[in-house]
């Protein structure tokens, strides 16, 4: 929502529920924040030959971040930890929020500069997030195509339990169940970290089955379809079969689609499953198990009552959605006003708070 | 919310009236094309490892390309030249590949008054612009003097060389005088979104002609089938077509085909539907954001697409044990003209529509389904 929000001060944190977000941007206002954390040698590589993923990959966004959410510095929007905590974790009474930093880290072509910036990018939000702010957990940033050297870098991290998952993009070089990625999962499982994709990018193959579209907006509606691609993914490769304590966190795709893709995944599978026989279950059954969904960006039906059979048909999948902010983005939701008036108290309190309790284990 | 209705033995199996609104129908072998073919070609096929567009998209052994007894008898088409493999030679000829099977098991069960012909035939595959308009030309003019001028119940879809729009509009030229012919069939795997202003020319000639555009499940461009990457499983691009088909639907309306040409009618064919009434949430709430990007789009996407989009029945992808649950869907897509009964032959799904939602919806809804939103859509 583009909407500017009503005024926090009417508003007592102190007496509204406790809310747990599952996507807070934790933001660099330049590359420089990263450099007490690279080596002389990385420093130098960036000011003269810059940061290089695939060209002609990206959309421009159509803002950039909320200007309310600016600090008095002139920073970028969520780049002070101090700033953030004050305009955000306070008046909304967030428990915990998950950081999720979108850099040049994972998106290099150069995988050793790519390494060196997944493991600054971490020191950076030891030292600059979780370090003052007891409220947050933060996301390993890796080099997913690279995945000794991201293994590399969970067993570097992991044992700062501030740390709850393994990044990835949103649309990463292969499908998200190929067998390249499995040591990630593999280093993730072992340490309890789980798995967190978020929307958006592209590792240089065209954002839609169909080629390069035309618009930013075809940029953001297309998650949604992204994010079933790995799913679908995930769950043919057997990975949930091959790591069954892994959980898959989708970010930023919506949730709206999750009942029709199960429905079709079962549909299909009834007919195709002896191309897939290592599948012991129902492919809807490892999505119940392994598949979470955080809210941002909530698909909005016309009708209320819409929203509520939406709801029904996600059964007992709605202990897997996971409120999110994607504070402070431009088209960022609002927790009052992101879940219609109509969803039951009772639900809203899942999503808000006891889903993502349980599935971070705060 | 549209009420359960009491089950009954209606629909296709008890004499409604029925337009089936795709078929798929084969080449039953590339020899089957020499007539229509330039003698370059006829040569080339006969003396080189080239055997036209031999490609299927679904495997053709697999438990969903070919219903029993759609295939026919081998003794009734030429030697399979298009077979390239062991295994395809084995199978038979390809199911619905000649007029009598289709006759059989499509139009003469009771109440099908015509069926559209959706053909699959993959003239994207060939990189070789001259084959893919020679064989596109060929598969026509094929269409026209053994299926078309042969069937009064049967209508068609123009196959057109869409990699190459210039020629895919030279195609519809050709041939849009016919009468039998009533859409263009475009895959919904494309090289670039076929709102994309490379393919303008084509919706052009699409809506000059009167015709209907059908984007069918498939496509064979060589660029990958999700966005990130080639998937493992035809299982997955299976079921992830879907995605394909809705950022298709994002990208027509985006680019505002539906502004520039107005009477523009698009079938989504084999698509499923229940991802729709999702997507189009999720494209009105960005549109309601993102709109001055693209202002020429003066209403929300989902507005667009109900007016000018239509969606075949199948996959009629759904819990099995609960029809409340596709009703609900089919009543969040917000029309009763978008549903186009399609008996998708040879293929198999999973779902049988009748039973899974025909004879759970009030009838004029199913009759609409049935047979009167195809009958509007192609002026039947």
């Amino acid at each position: 929502m583009v909407a500017t929000l009503p005024d926090r001060d009417t508003r007592s944190s102190r007496t509204r529920p406790a809310l747990i977000d599952g996507d807070f941007h934790n933001e660099l206002d330049s590359i420089k924040d990263l450099y007490p954390f690279l080596s002389r040698r990385w420093q130098e590589h960036i000011e003269t030959h810059g940061v290089r993923g695939p060209q002609g990959a990206t959309y421009p966004r159509f803002m950039d971040h909320r200007e309310d959410a600016r600090p008095p510095s002139g920073r970028v929007s969520g780049s002070e930890v101090g700033h953030s905590a004050k305009d955000y974790l306070d008046p909304y009474n967030v428990a915990h929020a998950m950081c999720i930093p979108l850099t040049p880290a994972g998106r290099q072509l150069n995988f050793d500069l790519d390494a060196a910036l997944a493991t600054a990018v971490n020191d950076w939000q030891i030292a600059e997030w979780l370090d003052p702010e007891p409220r947050l957990r933060a996301s390993i940033a890796v080099s997913t195509e690279n995945p000794p050297a991201a293994v590399a870098e969970i067993e570097r991290v992991a044992h700062d339990k501030r740390f709850v998952q393994v990044q990835f993009g949103g649309r990463p070089q292969e499908p998200m169940g190929r067998r390249k990625y499995w040591p990630i999962y593999e280093a993730a499982a072992k340490h309890g970290l789980h798995i967190m994709s978020h929307a958006f990018g592209s590792y240089g193959n065209p954002i839609t089955g169909a080629g390069w579209p035309s618009f930013y907006v075809e940029d953001h509606v297309g998650p949604a379809q992204s994010a079933q691609a790995n799913v679908v993914s995930l769950v043919t490769e057997g990975v949930f079969d091959h790591f069954p304590t892994l959980k898959f966190i989708s970010v930023e795709n919506g949730f709206g689609w999750i009942p029709s893709l199960m429905w079709r995944m079962d549909a299909a599978w009834s007919l195709l499953k002896s191309e897939v026989p290592h599948l012991k279950r129902l492919p809807s059954e490892y999505v119940r198990e392994h598949v979470y969904l955080t809210t941002q960006p909530v698909e909005e039906p016309h009708k209320p009552q819409q929203f509520v059979e939406l709801l029904e048909q996600f059964g007992d999948m709605v202990d897997h959605l996971i409120f999110a902010s994607d504070y402070p983005h431009w088209d960022s939701d609002d927790p009052d006003f992101a879940l219609p008036n109509i969803v039951p108290e009772e639900i809203k309190a899942k999503i808000h708070f006891e889903n993502g309790r349980k599935l971070y284990g705060l | 919310m549209i009420e359960t209705q009491p089950t009954g033995g209606r629909g296709a199996a008890t004499g409604q009236a029925v337009i089936d609104a795709a078929v798929h129908n084969e080449v039953p072998s590339t020899r089957a094309l020499f007539p229509h073919l330039p003698d370059y070609w006829v040569e080339h096929v006969t003396n080189t490892m080239f055997k036209g567009p031999t490609e299927y998209y679904y495997p053709q052994n697999s438990p969903i390309a070919a219903r029993p007894g759609s295939r026919p008898p081998a003794d009734d088409v030429a030697a399979p030249i298009n077979a390239r493999t062991r295994a395809a030679a084995a199978a038979g000829p390809p199911p619905a590949s000649t007029l009598g099977v289709v006759r059989d098991q499509v139009l003469d069960a009771a109440g099908v008054q015509a069926a559209i012909l959706c053909s699959p035939y993959p003239v994207d595959s060939l990189h070789n612009p001259d084959a893919a308009v020679a064989f596109a030309s060929a598969f026509n003019d094929w269409l026209i003097a053994e299926w078309l001028d042969k069937e009064p119940r049967l209508r068609a879809s123009i196959v057109v060389p869409i990699q190459i729009p210039d020629l895919a509009v030279r195609e519809i030229e050709r041939v849009a005088g016919h009468p039998g012919f009533v859409q263009v069939a475009l895959p919904v795997r494309t090289q670039h979104p076929l709102g994309s202003r490379i393919y303008h020319s084509v919706w052009e000639a699409i809506e000059r002609h009167n015709l209907v555009a059908a984007v069918q499940f498939g496509g064979m461009p060589g660029n990958p089938p999700t966005p990130q990457g080639w998937p493992s499983y035809f299982y997955e691009e299976y079921v992830d077509m879907a995605g394909v088909f809705a950022t298709q639907l994002t990208n027509i309306v985006s680019e505002g085909v539906f502004d520039r040409f107005p009477s523009l009618r698009v079938v989504l064919v084999e698509a499923g539907l229940t991802w729709l009434p999702a997507h189009m949430w999720r494209f009105d709430k960005e549109w309601k954001n993102l709109r001055r990007l693209i202002p020429w789009v003066k209403r929300p996407p989902s507005e667009y697409i109900r007016e000018h989009v239509r969606l075949t029945i199948q996959p009629l992808d759904a819990p099995a044990d609960d029809p409340k649950r596709l009703l609900q869907v089919v009543d969040h897509l917000g029309s009763e003209e978008m549903l186009l009964y399609a008996s998708h032959f040879p293929r198999v799904h999973a779902a049988d529509p009748e039973r899974t939602l025909l004879r759970h919806l009030p009838e004029s809804f199913a009759r609409k389904i049935r047979s009167e939103n195809a009958r509007a859509l192609y002026g039947l």
